[in-house]
């Protein structure tokens, strides 16, 4: 068998490690092991690579300078990616995510940039220019195009995640799709350029600045709770990015692995989109398109009950089933340790404590999980909306804190509601509610809120960490 | 099976630029699908251990990196294709050791 058989071999195990790690994810025991195969897989396809033709031809001519070189990279790249893997506190994994996607986007450009120097430079245009049209030519423009958007695109995600004071306003110019509207246009032009004449190094650069002014453009008029689909999305382009390379140098196992992320990228945005009950094209591109006909005045006048943390204490005394229902606001007020202590405190009398996380819960999917268990509150107690949807009606006391739009009854019983139809937690369905909040502020949505009006809520109104803690020295007095 | 082998071995012999997008773009559709089918059964409290998981694995453009900066072929390639390598190598390393991170606080506390 050829060197070049054994590589293409060891790319196949790659690969198929890499499937194998995505299907253990699928549970959170053995998902330890499909993280582990799948960075088994990885080392494997970057050994391989080592073996690669133009690779060991160049250690030939060169000595071991080229493998030097590129383990001084390797150490570089993956003593930085793994110091600030580990440096970083749970409730910013999101912009972390956002910050290795656009480091994977922007390797993608450099790789399809560093293929076209080396192809256009053998050449020598303009006597014996590169083909135009060819999988090259096209596959190059593509990578530049992508890895350009997912690397600006993530670079202002990261910073509206981490909430720079730069990004704290959305962009909201009225000429911006006029403007985006240029820059497709530019896009566009420039791509059909680099295919049609793939020996210009200038007009693949070119087309990057467009790509780049593109992703900054595109992500920053997106608001702050938008932000999981934007990370999905970023998350699947880095993956095409990656298979788009793949095409350019010729290389399954970039392609297999590239589509694979597009593949759970795709499905993730699909999902959020689903859970917030909006469309793709509605969270790219507009604002949410709603004015909010309905003043909440009519709906809480005379009818909101405000309870102090000893009477909600005294409820909480009573109860046997607490479900605890804990939104975007707690990750912001960083509450999730407090909660832990509350829980902790009605586990000791003797109630049954469980969490109902709804899929948008957090600022990127699956969130609220990770910062609940960061919390050692243990993956079991954590609850999928449709599975606890149905056990509300024997719920004796619901807590949401720092949740608003994802248990608004509206969703199910107003047609005519911007939210109806969207999947909601039915809070209002148990004993008694409590709602932690700060004001009677609409949500996201700009729409009141009924539940905070029914006659079984008790408002809390407080910061959601300081409430949390007032309820459990209350409870431990009581 | 043994009908098809030359067959296989002939084409990729003479294959000619046509027949090699196809077969990447085959390898490109499948993928997706498995991709598709797989990850559609990942539970939603696993979703962010899975993004940064799958974000790890697009840092397999390193292999693309290796190839392009250790042949050597130009300065400007080099470098490109170096800056390559680092960037790709921080997507690699930061992505697998921080789904190991989130994963490690789902396993139950030995306490």
């Amino acid at each position: 068998m050829s060197s070049q058989a054994w590589i293409n071999l060891a790319y196949l195990l790659a690969a198929m490690l890499f499937i194998v790690a995505f299907k253990l994810m699928t549970g959170p025991r053995t998902a330890v092991k499909g993280n582990y195969l799948g960075a088994v897989g990885m080392a494997i396809a970057i050994i391989a690579a080592c073996f690669e033709k133009p690779v060991v031809e160049s250690m030939t001519a060169n000595g071991s300078w080229p493998l030097i070189m590129l383990a001084i990279g390797g150490m570089i790249g993956g003593g930085i990616g793994a110091t600030m893997a580990l440096k970083y506190p749970m409730t910013g994994m999101p912009q972390m995510v956002a910050l290795l996607n656009g480091f994977g986007g922007a390797a993608s450009v450099f790789v399809a940039g560093a293929e076209l120097w080396n192809a256009s430079a053998a050449a020598r245009p303009p006597a014996d220019p590169l083909a135009p049209w060819t999988q090259f030519a096209i596959a190059t423009a593509l990578t530049g195009l992508i890895g350009a958007v997912t690397f600006w695109g993530s670079l202002v995600a990261f910073g509206k995640l981490e909430e720079l004071p730069q990004f704290k306003k959305a962009w909201t110019d009225p000429n911006r799709h006029w403007i985006n509207i240029g820059l497709a246009v530019a896009t566009l032009l420039l791509i059909w350029g680099v295919c049609a004449n793939p020996s210009s190094n200038l007009l693949f650069w070119l087309l990057v600045v467009a790509g780049s002014a593109l992703g900054c453009t595109l992500t920053l008029p997106i608001g702050g709770a938008d932000m999981p689909v934007v990370i999905c999305l970023l998350n699947s382009y880095s993956g095409l990015a990656a298979a788009a390379a793949g095409f350019v140098i010729d290389n399954s196992v970039l392609v297999i692995a590239g589509s694979l992320v597009g593949a759970s990228g795709l499905i993730l945005t699909a999902i959020m989109c689903q859970a917030m009950n909006r469309s793709l094209v509605g969270v790219l591109f507009g604002g949410l398109g709603t004015t909010a006909t309905v003043s909440g005045d009519d709906i809480y006048a005379g009818k909101v009950k405000s309870a102090s943390s000893e009477e909600i204490a005294m409820v909480l005394e009573g109860a046997d089933r607490v479900v605890i229902v804990p939104g975007y606001g707690l990750a912001v007020a960083q509450a999730q340790h407090a909660v832990r202590e509350l829980a902790n405190a009605l586990e000791k009398r003797g109630t049954t404590v469980e969490y109902a996380i709804h899929p948008v819960a957090g600022r990127m999917p699956g969130h609220m999980n990770v910062l609940l268990a960061e919390a050692d509150i243990p993956y079991e107690k954590l609850r999928e909306m449709d599975d606890i949807n149905p056990t509300f009606p024997e719920t004796d006391v619901a807590i949401v804190i720092g949740a608003n739009d994802v248990v608004n009854p509206a969703a199910r019983t107003d047609p005519k509601s911007p939210i109806a139809g969207m999947p909601i937690l039915d809070v209002d369905k148990a004993k008694t509610v409590v709602v932690v909040k700060r004001s009677l502020s609409p949500g996201f949505a700009g729409i009141p809120n009924p539940l905070f009006a029914a006659d079984n809520t008790l408002m809390y109104f407080a910061d959601g960490k300081k409430a949390i803690l007032d309820l459990t020295a209350a409870l431990q007095q009581g | 099976m043994s009908l098809f082998l030359p067959l296989i071995a002939d084409s990729i012999a003479a294959e000619d630029p046509a027949a090699r997008f196809i077969r990447l773009l085959t390898v490109f559709l499948l993928a997706m699908w498995v991709g598709f089918e797989v990850i559609t059964k990942v539970p939603q409290r696993l979703h962010t251990p899975l993004t940064s998981g799958s974000n790890a694995i697009s840092g397999i453009t390193a292999v693309g990196a290796i190839v392009v900066a250790g042949a050597l072929a130009t300065k400007g390639g080099t470098l490109l294709g170096f800056l390559a390598v680092v960037l790709a190598m921080i997507n690699v390393a930061g992505g697998f050791v921080v789904t190991h991170r989130m994963l490690e606080m789902f396993q139950p506390k030995k306490k």
